[in-house]
């Protein structure tokens, strides 16, 4: 026997915790039914990464073993993929399924909404950075010794991913759901070869290293390539970083609507 | 002090150059549900949205349980349940999924299984949303208006794409919520829906609100409502007329078929029947028609396509 349906109002808003933790589930596990986002989070980044052990052969990364230079690339890849193709593509069809509009009308806060993307953006982060690091040391990766090369990393994620996750949503918010997923994509792919994300910024033409170094991925990239061969990174690259998250920050915060 | 659920007063929204909503005030008793009855364009949408807070008035005052939709959103969203025209879920989600993530989000959800049973959505509880038809979707969007027990309901196009049975599931449903106190608030251009549901409607047209009353009083007084009578043809018909009241008429549009127009009451139905006895005629068919919501619908807002 059901439970009669009790009809009456009781109207009321669940504890704010409750609907944050709620709201992170959910996008969790939308994240994770995605085939496609897997594959551009997970698989390719661990394609590259075994790929890059036999990089000398398709690409010149400098000197040291390939492996120590292209496990930071691809850790910084990851957060790239995750923390901006991932979220401005689940973000723009969103948008365009009305979802932010009927969420908007729920009592779960606007701040709650970005909250649940930001905590499953780093939940899915940590998962990824914790499977590419093991499979880098099961493939010979030797990086800088002790905590702190880990703990930069750290910082240097949650920089990356709110200078990325910014732009994300500057374009989510304002681009419609086709061209977003467009943009995204196309970004994605522009930054990987050409933004020195994953090969080191000095292999470029001395004439486009000044122009790159301001890239976000590239100060991602060389960031943690220098955390993980001398143990920390150059102050430029969290300046760079933080640069970018408060222009994209900004115009985010202006420019979103929520349909 | 007794608010009005809904207070919408001088209300001006625009788009670019175009004006979707002109100069519009309408009120919602606590405890009813009021139709807002409109042809496509008419500004209905805009004029619910803005009471959500989605917009926010050019021009005019909007006011929900006497609260502002826009500044005072915290506090009026756990009260007002909203069903959007179309959309509101991930494609990807599970229709009992998207529910119960509703759900949760409210301190006093309604128990997420026997809505689901009431419904009827049991057959594609764990279908995604993608997949969902149209009706599917209009449901779990109703069902996910409800979940939260909210006292203020509003409903864009509720029955929109439903086949008839759900359009009537959907009906007692709305009015089963009334006389458990919730207020509702419905757009619509189906006007049987607005005629069977609603206390109370207010005709929209170019953005105002052009007629208010309930739907008895707004499908008019009697006074022109019709009398068709199928008979012999070729009557001569100025001895009735002389019968008839004042302000009476009747005509033979088609042979064979009368129309008698005029205050109709008991006393001119009898008259007319007497007549065509007296004749020594056989009334084939004699119909009383009242003027429907309908033709006092599309005579105020006229017949042209839009």
């Amino acid at each position: 026997m059901m439970t009669p349906l009790d009809l009456s109002p009781a109207p009321g808003a669940a504890p704010r915790g409750a609907m944050l933790r709620s709201q992170t589930a959910m996008e969790l596990k939308l994240l994770l039914r995605n085939g496609e986002q897997v594959l551009l989070t997970i698989i390719i980044p661990l394609i590259l990464l075994i790929a890059g052990t036999r990089s000398d052969r398709i690409v010149d990364l400098g000197p040291g073993r390939p492996i120590d230079v292209i496990t930071p690339g691809v850790l910084a890849l990851a957060i790239l993929s995750t923390s901006f193709t991932s979220l401005a593509i689940a973000t723009g069809f969103e948008r365009r399924y009305g979802v932010l509009k009927r969420l908007g009308a729920s009592p779960l806060p606007r701040s709650g909404l970005v909250i649940g993307k930001i905590a499953a953006v780093v939940l899915v982060e940590i998962a990824q950075l914790a499977l590419l690091s093991v499979v880098a040391l099961l493939l010979g990766w030797e990086p800088a010794g002790g905590v702190f090369p880990w703990l930069w990393l750290a910082l240097l994620a949650v920089l990356g991913t709110a200078a990325f996750g910014s732009l994300a949503l500057l374009i989510a918010g304002t681009l419609r759901a086709e061209a977003t997923l467009a943009l995204a994509n196309l970004v994605y792919v522009v930054l990987l070869v050409g933004g020195a994300l994953l090969v080191p910024l000095d292999r470029y033409p001395d004439a486009a290293q000044s122009v790159l170094g301001l890239l976000p991925s590239a100060a991602l990239g060389e960031g943690l390539r220098d955390t993980f061969a001398v143990g920390a990174p150059h102050w430029s690259a969290v300046a760079v970083l933080a640069g970018w998250t408060a222009v994209a920050g900004a115009l985010t915060t202006r420019s979103f609507t929520w349909e | 002090m007794s608010h009005a659920a809904v207070e919408v007063t001088d209300l001006v929204m625009r788009y670019g150059d175009v004006t979707a909503v002109d100069g519009l005030t309408l009120r919602v008793e606590p405890g009813t549900v009021t139709s807002i009855l409109g042809p496509n364009g008419a500004g209905k949408t805009t004029t619910i949205e803005t009471c959500e807070g989605f917009r926010r008035p050019h021009a005019g005052r909007v006011r929900v349980l006497g609260l502002d939709p826009v500044a005072d959103a915290a506090e009026l969203r756990p009260r007002v349940g909203v069903m959007l025209q179309s959309g509101g879920a991930w494609l990807g989600v599970r229709t009992e999924e998207m529910l119960r993530h509703m759900a949760s989000l409210h301190a006093h959800p309604l128990d997420v299984p026997a809505l689901i049973e009431r419904l009827g959505m049991g057959s594609f509880a764990r279908t995604s949303y993608r997949r969902l038809s149209g009706g599917e979707r209009q449901r779990l969007s109703l069902a996910m208006a409800i979940v939260g027990r909210p006292e203020l309901l509003f409903l864009d196009e509720p029955s929109a794409g439903l086949d008839p049975q759900s359009r009537r599931a959907t009906w007692d449903l709305v009015a089963e919520l009334r006389e458990h106190g919730v207020t509702t608030v419905l757009t619509t251009h189906f006007m049987d829906e607005a005629e069977t549901l609603s206390d109370f409607v207010h005709i929209v047209d170019s953005g105002r609100v052009i007629a208010s009353g309930s739907p008895g009083e707004l499908s008019g007084d009697g006074s022109r409502n019709t009398i068709r009578v199928t008979a012999r043809p070729g009557l001569a018909l100025g001895p009735l007329a002389d019968r008839l009241p004042t302000g009476s008429s009747i005509e033979e549009p088609v042979p064979g078929q009368y129309v008698v127009t005029g205050d109709v009451c008991p006393p001119l139905v009898t008259a007319v029947a007497r007549w065509f006895s007296d004749q020594d005629v056989l009334v084939e068919s004699m119909l009383v028609e009242r003027q429907s919501l309908e033709d006092r619908f599309l005579e105020l807002t006229g017949k042209a396509l839009r």
